[in-house]
Order: C-alpha cells, then structure tokens, then sequence
C-alpha cells in the first residue's frame, strides 16, 4: 500500500486489469512481497488468527441469521429450533457461541503482544488507536450477540448494562429508555441489538482494512522493537509468515474445535439455557469471561457513578498509552524493571477475571476471618478487586510514565539481525524457544 | 500511485476549474459563486440535520408501547404480609400489603440515617399505609429484589446486595435511591390503576 511495488503483471489480462483496477497489484504488494521483519514469533500470527475468527464469526452469523427469529416469544424457541431441528444447526452456532470466546481469547494475546513489544510507540499510534476501536466493537457486538438467545442472562445482562447508561446524571435515564425503546428492556430492545450484532461486524471489518494499512505504512514492529535498517532484516511475507501465520492458524483451530466439539458449553452459563423471565433476576449475573475483569473493576468501585467511570476509564487507558508510556525504548526485551511490571499487569487482569466471576461478598481464603479492617472486610472479593483495580490504573497512569525516565534499560541491537546472527550475550532469555531463531 | 495518462488527465481537468477566474481574489467581497456555495453547504447541512432528528426519535417508545402505559389491578387478591409481583411496562410491580408491626418499624425508621431521605408517609397514599406499591427494579442495576430479605426486612437484591426497608428505602449496598414509587390512583378501596 506505500513504497515501491515489485508487481509485474504476468499476462495479458494483468496488465490490462493493472491499468484499469491495480488490485492484483495491491494484493501482490501487501500479502506476497511485502516486506516483514524476519525475526517475528509466533505472538505475531495473533492478527491473522484473528482475520480467520473475524471470518468465521460472520459466516456462521449470516447463517444462524437464516434461523433466528428476533421477537421476545419466539427468540428463545427459534435457538432452540437451531440447536435440535435445523440441519447441523448445532454445529453452526456452537461455532459461533466458541467462536467470540476464541475471537477475545485472540484479541488477548494480540493486545498483550503489543504492550510487551511497544507496538503502539511511534510511529505506530493511529495502527493501535484503530485496534482500540475495533477492540471496542467487538466487546459492543459480543454484548449485543449475548442477548439474542433470550434466555435469564441474556436479560438480566442486558438489563444491568444498559442501566449502566443510566447512571448518567441528567440525560441517563431518557438515553436509557432511547436504547430500550420502551420502558424496560423488551421486544423493541431485542429486535434493535439483532439488526446492531449483524451491523457491527462489518463495521469491525471496515476498521481492520484501515489497521492493516495502518499496519503497512510504517510496517511491523519486531521482538526487538527497533527498527528495521535494511533488506537484510526482512523476508517477503509469502511464503514466510503465510506459512508461519498458516501453522499458527492450524492449531489454533484445533484448540478451538475441541471445545465446540467434546465441551460447547464449557464457556457459557447453564442459566442461559433458562428462558428470559423479566419477573425473577438469577441470584448471580455474570457476563461473559471476557468481560469479567471489567465487571469487577464495576464492582469494586461503591458508587453507580463511579463505578461506570472507572470501567470505561480502564478502557480509556489503552487510547491514552502511546502517550503515558514515556520509554524510548520499545521492547521491554530491554526493560527489566518494566518487564516485571508488565507481567504483574497480566497476573492483575487476570485476577480482575478471577473476582468478576465471584460473588462481591465471597471470601479469598475460605474460614479466614481475621482481615477485618474498620468494617471491611479484606478477605472479601470485593476488596481484591480494588487492589488491582488500583493496580491497573497505577499501571497506565504511574507505573509506564515514571519508568520510562527513571529505569536504564539494556543495551539494544544495532539491527534486527545482529542479536539473531551472533546469538549475543544479551539475547534475552526464552529467545531459543522461538524457533525462528535458529535459521 | 497513479499512470503517468491518470496524471495529466488531472492536469487537464485542473486547467478547466482554474479557468474560472477572480475567485479566490480577497475575501471581503463575496460574489454570487461563494453565495452559492454556502447555501448549498447550508441546505444540505440543514436537510441532514432535519433528518437525524426522525432517525434518532425512531429509538424511542412507540405509540402502542406507550399505548400500554397503564394496568389495573384488583388488590382483594394479596393477604396481609404478602406482596403481589405483576408486570407493568414490562418491569415488575411491587404490590405489598404491609403488617402493622412492617408499617411502624418503616414510621421507626423515618428520621434515621437514609441515603435517600424520605419518610415513610411519603411512600403511600394517604390513609392507605399498609398499601406499598413500588417499581420492583434494584436502582443499582435493575435486578429484582427478593421480597423479605435483607437486614431491614423490606428486600434484598442478590445482584450486588443492596438492602431495602419495609417502605423499599434503600438502606445499605451499592444502589443510590429508594425503590421507585409508580404513579397511581385507588380507583376504589379494592382496586387500584397504576400509569
């Protein structure tokens, strides 16, 4: 999409397409000789993973479509109509229920991959920004797909969420019953998100061409984050990384097929299998795993407001982290104390998973009453959640602009191959796991 | 990017737009083609801005949904001590027909410390306490109260754990207000109309 095209038309028909609509060209350019760092691991086939579970996703969708009816007698019915009636129905939306828990599973890693290489430094920014966007998408989408099924926690989640819009002060409650289109969530509401989950997608997949170029202007960043400095630290895409993202890809599917085909429902909740009844809330709503860590930094905070606030705000720190992050340096390959950071950071979300799956009330370490603190109890879930909720935004707010101007980071490479040709000193630990290495 | 015919095919169609001349000559005079431009900006801007309008109000209520707006209901039916749940603008109701012992702990409470203070006189029609009719929706988050539980004896929302009293004033959790009071009128003293 930039730079200098190698493209020569092979026949008679290229050429004349070439001179009419080059996409052979653009094609050519940026999957087949498009240069790419020649040091990428396998963190890297993340975004190609996630091309084929963006894929997946909106087939299986158009299909489950064909079935569905979006109306509040008849949704729950027509789900299970797919699932019993419909010709390989069940493996239809099986994939596609596994299918969004597999897209975040990606997404994840990929997002992770960023913050540990420094992917979103510059000149990098707008690529990670559209990656924040269409992050966004997906978790407005996941949402709204959740509840189509109709059962108890498509419901009451859609209930609780959408209240979350009401906390608002002022214009809350009437944005509230606009989303609704009634006064509570109901039909109006249910036939709305049907018509938004077929939209976004193709929303999403309109943002990812334009991270893709993104992607390409600059071109990729590396394990080691610098930059690249001549012909000699990249090999064409094809067959390089088609090979390399196509393995990835393979196992990646074969993990995904063992849950939709020996556990299905192992990410889902039983209770969604219960008809929605607007009457009687479940005794414990919890959204989806993905969205667990954000359900608990909600929890952790006491008041509605708040709590609303601080859940977007974690959201928001990713936005702002091409400018908090004041390190030169990209990769924390050569940044140990960020290094430790970064990994904390993980453990912290994951913690954060952890504590939005639970009841707010629930004890760490079952029969310790001792913790008590002026009241509150420590030993309580509650109470993890706000220490790393802290933690997070101590993260993105403290943490990554204060190191980057104290912390003296490791020497870097000259280049990118220096440190694979001469298997320096200072070739990180784990880098002779990454079996790119060794050619 | 472009074929060299692609480049002076521009070329040639900005020759004919720069034929037309004094247009961008000083600012202060506007001539009849910059009065065009900024009403055709101002119409069109005008017309999308008409239409967002229609697009945006087409999210709210409908006509029949609001149609539904109002309920009935035959109170004879709910025992002393018990609450009646019915559906009304798809949300529950709370009807509770209160004990006196639930109606003078509710009087007790009138002038404790309340995050969101109101008496309990406030909270039903007048003459007809042992009549609470409520919105059955958490003010947190909009889960269902159970009814009876909690440390105040009113309800308790198992969502995030907020605590109602026997006048449904929140008492203790994350919710910020008491339990809604719908509008409604006692149509006679057996039978209530509520919206």
């Amino acid at each position: 999409m930039s730079g200098h095209s190698n493209y020569e038309p092979k026949n008679g028909f290229e050429k004349w397409l070439d001179e009419r609509l080059p996409i052979i060209r653009l094609g050519y350019d940026s999957l087949v000789d498009f240069p790419t760092p020649k040091n990428l691991n396998y963190w890297y086939t993340f975004g190609g993973i996630l091309a084929v579970c963006l894929g997946i996703q909106i087939v299986t969708g158009i299909i489950l479509a064909m079935h569905y009816v979006a109306h509040v007698d008849m949704a729950f019915a027509s789900v299970e109509h797919i699932m019993r009636d419909v010709n390989y129905g069940w493996l239809v939306r099986y994939m596609h229920s596994n299918g969004a828990s597999m897209f975040f599973l990606a997404v994840y890693v990929h997002m992770f991959r960023g913050l540990y290489y420094g992917s979103y430094k510059a000149p990098r920014e707008v690529l990670w920004l559209l990656g924040c966007v269409i992050y966004m998408l997906m978790i407005i989408t996941a949402f709204m797909g959740y509840v189509l099924p109709w059962g108890q926690m498509s419901f009451h989640g859609a209930v609780v969420i959408t209240n979350l819009i009401g906390a608002i002060p002022v214009i809350g409650p009437a944005i509230t019953t606009w989303l609704w289109g009634g006064f509570a969530v109901d039909d109006p509401t249910l036939n709305r998100f049907f018509s938004l989950h077929y939209l976004m997608p193709f929303m999403i997949a309109g943002v990812v061409g334009l991270h893709i170029w993104a992607l390409h202007v600059p071109g990729n960043n590396n394990p080691t984050g610098v930059n690249v400095k001549s012909k000699e630290d990249t090999v064409p895409f094809h067959p390089y990384y088609t090979v390399k993202d196509g393995f990835a890809i393979s196992v990646f599917l074969l993990m995904y097929a063992a849950f939709v085909f020996f556990n299905p429902n192992a990410l889902g909740d039983a209770v969604n299998y219960v008809p929605a009844n607007p009457l009687v809330t479940p005794a414990h709503i919890v959204p989806e795993w993905y969205l667990l860590p954000f359900y608990a930094i909600l929890r952790a905070v006491p008041d509605k407001l708040m709590g609303v606030i601080f859940m977007g705000g974690a959201i928001a720190m990713l936005f702002l982290l091409p400018w908090l992050d004041t390190s030169k340096v990209r990769s924390m390959r050569y940044r140990p104390t960020a290094k430790l950071y970064f990994f904390i950071f993980v453990i912290v979300t994951l913690i954060l998973g952890y504590c939005g799956g639970q009841l707010p009330d629930n004890k760490i370490i079952p029969g310790l009453t001792t913790f008590q603190v002026a009241a509150s109890d420590l030993n309580s879930v509650v109470w993890l959640s706000r220490l790393a909720t802290a933690y997070y935004f101590a993260y993105f707010l403290v943490i990554l602009p204060v190191l980057g101007l104290t912390e003296s980071p490791l020497p870097q490479p000259e280049s990118i191959s220096e440190p694979v040709l001469s298997h320096s000193a200072n070739a990180p630990i784990g880098a002779a796991a990454s079996p790119e290495k060794r050619g | 990017m472009f074929s060299p015919q692609l480049k002076g095919s521009f070329k040639v169609a900005s020759t004919v737009v720069g034929a037309t001349p004094e247009h961008h000559t000083g600012g202060e005079d506007p001539n009849r083609r910059d009065f065009i431009h900024i009403a055709a900006t101002v119409a069109a801007v005008g017309a999308a801005g008409g239409l967002a309008w229609p697009f945006i109000d087409q999210m709210n209520p409908a006509a029949d949904t609001l149609a539904l707006a109002s309920v009935e209901f035959d109170l004879s039916k709910v025992e002393t001590g018990q609450q009646v749940v019915i559906k009304w603008r798809g949300k529950p109701l709370f009807i509770r027909h209160r004990s006196g012992k639930e109606i003078a702990s509710a009087i007790k409470d009138n002038h404790a410390d309340l995050r969101d203070p109101q008496t309990d006189e406030e909270r039903h029609k007048a003459g007809k306490a042992e009549w609470l009719i409520l919105i059955g929706t958490c003010t947190h988050l909009g889960c269902v109260p159970t009814f009876g539980g909690g440390d105040y004896g009113g309800w308790f929302c198992p969502c995030h754990g907020s605590h109602y009293d026997t006048s449904g004033r929140i008492r203790k959790g994350p919710a910020p207000k008491n339990l809604a009071v719908p509008e409604y009128t006692f149509l006679s003293d057996s039978k209530v109309k509520v919206g």
